[in-house]
């Protein structure tokens, strides 16, 4: 899916990490929102597409840093299908593009189940409501996979690639 | 007596943070209600009563820091 554009409010997040006040979001229609997952706050727009697999990891593996590993592994694997090379960062979760963040993740588990999950930057239009926050927690620029490569890309074209990735990595059942 | 443990969540993951609990002492829950929601690297969880019961005492706030085994709670089985 791809949201309309709203800060989230993840299980540690600290409210000091939203930059702007209310005035400044209120201006672009910026609404902010608490979420059951974890991580801090981040930003969704349009541009965003937003994988959220419902996956009951008790039939694939136990193991929630498995499940973050191989949410990254699949937008490393995008960005490798677009011919760039993503990279992992050490203690950061999600997909970096040198010291650009790219992908954000944030998960969810109810029984073993997952839900929420990987937030790609796909588009350029929302990269400005980053400033308005420090992203996860951390001083760090996003950017997105129109930024890397100057070049139009089609949200309908991610969605597809990830899904068709998702069942190949036989984590969707 | 019935002990609420935090499992093993994963090679790696030793911790957790407690963000809330869904119960306090005294409450009685049905086997898998909620009791506490708890957080680790960029995931939320929670866990569920491992018994029918009433609980006992609660070991850890919200905020507090939790080690893969420890005791989170206590449930007295036989008050339903």
């Amino acid at each position: 899916m791809s949201a309309p554009g709203g800060h989230s409010v993840g299980r540690s997040a600290k409210r000091e990490n939203i930059l702007a006040g209310p005035a400044a979001l209120k201006s672009r229609g910026i609404a902010v929102y608490d979420v059951e997952r974890g991580g801090d706050v981040t930003y969704h727009g349009p541009g965003q597409l937003l994988v959220y697999p419902v996956v009951n990891l008790a039939h694939v593996k136990k193991d929630i840093r498995f499940y973050l590993r191989a949410l990254e592994e699949v937008g490393l694997a995008l960005l490798a299908a677009f011919g760039v090379t993503g990279r992992r960062k050490e203690g950061a979760s999600g997909v970096w593009f040198g010291d650009q963040k790219i992908a954000s993740l944030g998960i969810a588990i109810k029984q073993w189940i997952t839900y929420h999950g990987l937030a790609v930057n796909v588009k350029n239009d929302d990269l400005p409501n980053f400033s308005l926050i420090r992203p996860c927690g951390m001083d760090i620029m996003m950017t997105s996979l129109e930024a890397v490569l100057q070049r139009e890309v089609s949200i309908i074209q991610v969605k597809q690639m990830l899904t068709e990735d998702f069942f190949r990595r036989r984590l969707a059942i | 007596m019935i002990q609420v443990i935090l499992p093993e969540l994963g090679e790696g993951i030793e911790k957790a943070t407690v963000s809330f609990w869904y119960f306090k002492a005294g409450d009685t829950v049905k086997e898998k209600d909620n009791l506490v929601e708890l957080t680790t690297d960029k995931a939320a969880f929670n866990l569920p009563s491992p018994s029918a019961g009433t609980i006992i005492e609660v070991f850890f706030n919200e905020g507090d820091s939790v080690n893969v085994g420890e005791v989170l709670a206590l449930i007295d089985g036989s008050v339903r």
